[in-house]
């Protein structure tokens, strides 16, 4: 108690400036990733793709990313079992943003694909196991996890999956392709609108509305879901009416005129996607934070505090920051190679990731949006969408779960008792 | 810096496996100013031809080789591996072919008889015209996958597939009778002339032989 009172400044400081650093590195890193095959596929430019990430990865956060940060925030450690010494939540959570930070600057500079989202839990749940007690942690919680890292690529590979398919019988497959890929994209866009808006209702503006006293249940907020699915739908209808078919094109690709509409449907499907990922992945930088500040400032550890809408915003410009100072470089390289996905391949892959990744956050799963977006790269590949894909990724990503919890987690502990030696 | 996302993409085999039969067939196509070469006994230029052909014919086997190192057994592909590589080998047969075609006439100075010149000009032509047909079904490679291996492109394909088999089939018609004009009039000059002319026939019939035995392992890739 008397250490909270007595350097709380200080710790309060350490607590932003780590958090900003940890939303810089996702910002730098991550959102490339997220963004990358939107580029590469061709449909927007880097300029664009940027300025969708700016204003989505923002609004995802802001709007959707509360209930992760809750998860990171008190989800993973019993807060229970630390009432009598607060100050360890507040060293454990800015050892865990610095062990997390460390690793993934190391991991970048040796070149290890890890996960951001992988580094902040296994260093959160090192630091509560090793150097508080194992039953600080919330083991069943940390199991769901776990279980949701290796569903989330899975179940975005089967989404991916599906929707190629439906894009293969309803419009490749057919004897008109250009036609029915103008009359069915807007379905798919009207996906992308009812289901941002849909998770926005349910987690986002839930505060919001109990604020000016408006509650609507499910079947209300599917209505308005469905109304803003109608308003993409047709702002895109309009946007498709300005494709129009070359002829001259087709000689050399018979479905270059088709790619030229799926490229207006992955401008919807980048926004969805730079939703999805800041909804998420702000919570690895805002959580710990979170956290961090709430005990600090309340001087003990409360299951129930409420978070301040500060912090997440401060949290989503730490990303935009990334982003513009570093992440566009790391999104031109990956643009710039990926060459091999068309945009209609490109949307069913980052539509099926950024609906799982959505859905996580909906239910407050921390998950990995780029092993997500490599499932469902991988689904499509299986619907023999694509010419070819490096299976290696797949032993390579597993060995870099394989390092990167137990790295975070050593990290992290090794911070835990610096930062109590130096405080305690 | 090892990106997931970048090194999820394999570099696709597709284009460059149309390469190398893009190659294939301007190797192929040199048959016909060869033989109009040859029938004039302008060995300068039959010379200067056979050079032409055997350069294609190198630059393919360097494109073969440089798909076959850049396909690990790693990738994941729509199709099966070893198909691929087998389509590769089959394409490189035609200018294997081609080569050793041009290298038996000019190596002997083989005359072609005026009786037959005419006829062997066609039958010529009608192998090469076998290859042409064969390197449009390869180039529906690419839309193959495009449509994500689509019912109506599996139907172009086999399309394609009928024209490529009448082609050969005009080609083998053409030999029949090219060889027994050549059976009427083989007494009239040196029996090893003969025997060796016998041979280029056969040598062009094989030709347009692997030509429709590439297009065709589209089907097979097809039928996985």
């Amino acid at each position: 108690m008397e250490v909270l009172n007595e350097y709380g400044q200080i710790l309060l400081i350490l607590a932003i400036i780590f958090g900003v650093f940890m939303a810089w590195g996702v910002g730098a890193n991550d959102v490339a990733n997220a963004m990358g095959t939107s580029v590469g596929s061709g449909a927007i430019t880097l300029k664009q793709a940027i300025i969708i990430a700016m204003i989505f990865e923002f609004a995802g956060a802001y709007l959707a990313g509360g209930e992760v940060t809750a998860t990171i925030r008190k989800g993973i450690i019993d807060p229970l079992t630390l009432q009598g010494t607060p100050e360890y939540l507040v060293y454990g959570m800015l050892s865990a943003l610095l062990a997390a930070g460390t690793w993934l600057l190391i991991a970048s500079i040796v070149g290890w694909p890890v996960s951001t989202t992988h580094s902040i839990v296994g260093a959160i749940v090192g630091f509560a196991a090793v150097a508080i007690s194992v039953d600080a942690v919330n083991w069943s919680k940390v199991s769901t996890i776990a279980a949701s890292w290796v569903v989330s690529p899975v179940l975005a590979g089967t989404v991916s999956y599906m929707l190629f398919k439906s894009v293969q019988r309803l419009i490749l497959d057919t004897e008109h392709p250009f036609e029915n890929a103008k009359k069915y994209v807007p379905f798919y866009m009207f996906m992308v609108g009812f289901m941002i808006t849909m998770v926005t209702l349910i987690k986002g503006l839930k505060h919001v509305f109990k604020d000016i006293g408006l509650s609507l249940n499910y079947f209300e907020m599917s209505l308005v879901a469905a109304a803003a699915g109608l308003l993409v739908a047709l702002i895109g209808g309009a946007m498709l009416t300005r494709v129009k078919r070359n002829q001259a094109i087709e000689s050399e690709d018979r479905f270059a005129n088709v790619e030229k509409v799926f490229a207006v449907l992955m401008v919807f499907t980048a926004c969805a996607m730079a939703f999805a990922h800041g909804s998420n992945d702000v919570a690895n930088a805002v959580g710990p934070m979170a956290a961090a500040i709430a005990t600090i400032k309340s001087g003990a550890v409360t299951a129930k505090s409420s978070m301040p809408a500060w912090i997440l915003l401060v949290g989503g410009v730490g990303i935009v920051v990334g982003l513009v100072t570093y992440g566009y470089k790391v999104m031109a390289t990956i643009g710039t190679k990926i060459t091999e996905l068309t945009p209609s391949r490109g949307f069913a892959a980052t539509l099926g990731a950024s609906a799982t990744v959505v859905l996580a956050s909906g239910i407050g799963l921390p998950i990995s949006t780029t092993h997500t977006l490599v499932g469902a790269v991988l689904g499509v590949g299986l619907a023999r969408g694509l010419a070819a894909i490096n299976l290696r990724i797949v032993a390579t990503i597993f060995t870099s779960w394989v390092i990167t919890l137990p790295a975070g987690a050593i990290l992290s502990i090794i911070f835990f008792y610096i930062f109590k030696a130096i405080f305690s | 810096m090892a990106n997931p996302i970048l090194s999820l993409f394999g570099h696709s085999p597709i284009k460059p496996l149309q390469n190398h039969m893009q190659t294939v067939l301007q190797c192929v196509e040199l048959l016909v100013p060869f033989f109009q070469a040859v029938i004039k006994e302008d060995w300068n230029a039959v010379e200067k031809t056979y050079n032409a052909i055997a350069k294609f014919e190198s630059h393919a086997d360097d494109q073969k080789q440089d798909i076959r190192l850049h396909l690990p057994k790693s990738l994941f592909m729509p199709i099966n591996r070893s198909d691929l590589i087998q389509l590769l080998s089959k394409q490189d047969k035609i200018c294997n072919t081609a080569k050793d075609i041009a290298g038996l006439m000019l190596g002997r100075k083989q005359i072609v008889p005026k009786k037959i010149a005419v006829d062997m000009t066609a039958y010529v032509k009608s192998a090469v015209a076998v290859a042409i047909e064969a390197k449009v079904v390869i180039d529906e490679l690419d839309e193959l996958i495009g449509s994500g291996f689509g019912g109506r492109e599996i139907d172009r394909i086999n399309r394609c597939i009928t024209k490529l088999e009448k082609a050969e089939d005009k080609n083998d018609k053409r030999q029949i009778s090219l060889r027994s004009k050549l059976h009427e009039i083989e007494t009239s000059f040196p029996p090893v002339d003969a025997m060796f002319m016998y041979k280029t026939i056969e040598a062009i019939g094989h030709l347009a032989d692997h030509a429709q035995s590439a297009g065709e392992q589209i089907q097979v890739i097809i039928a996985r």
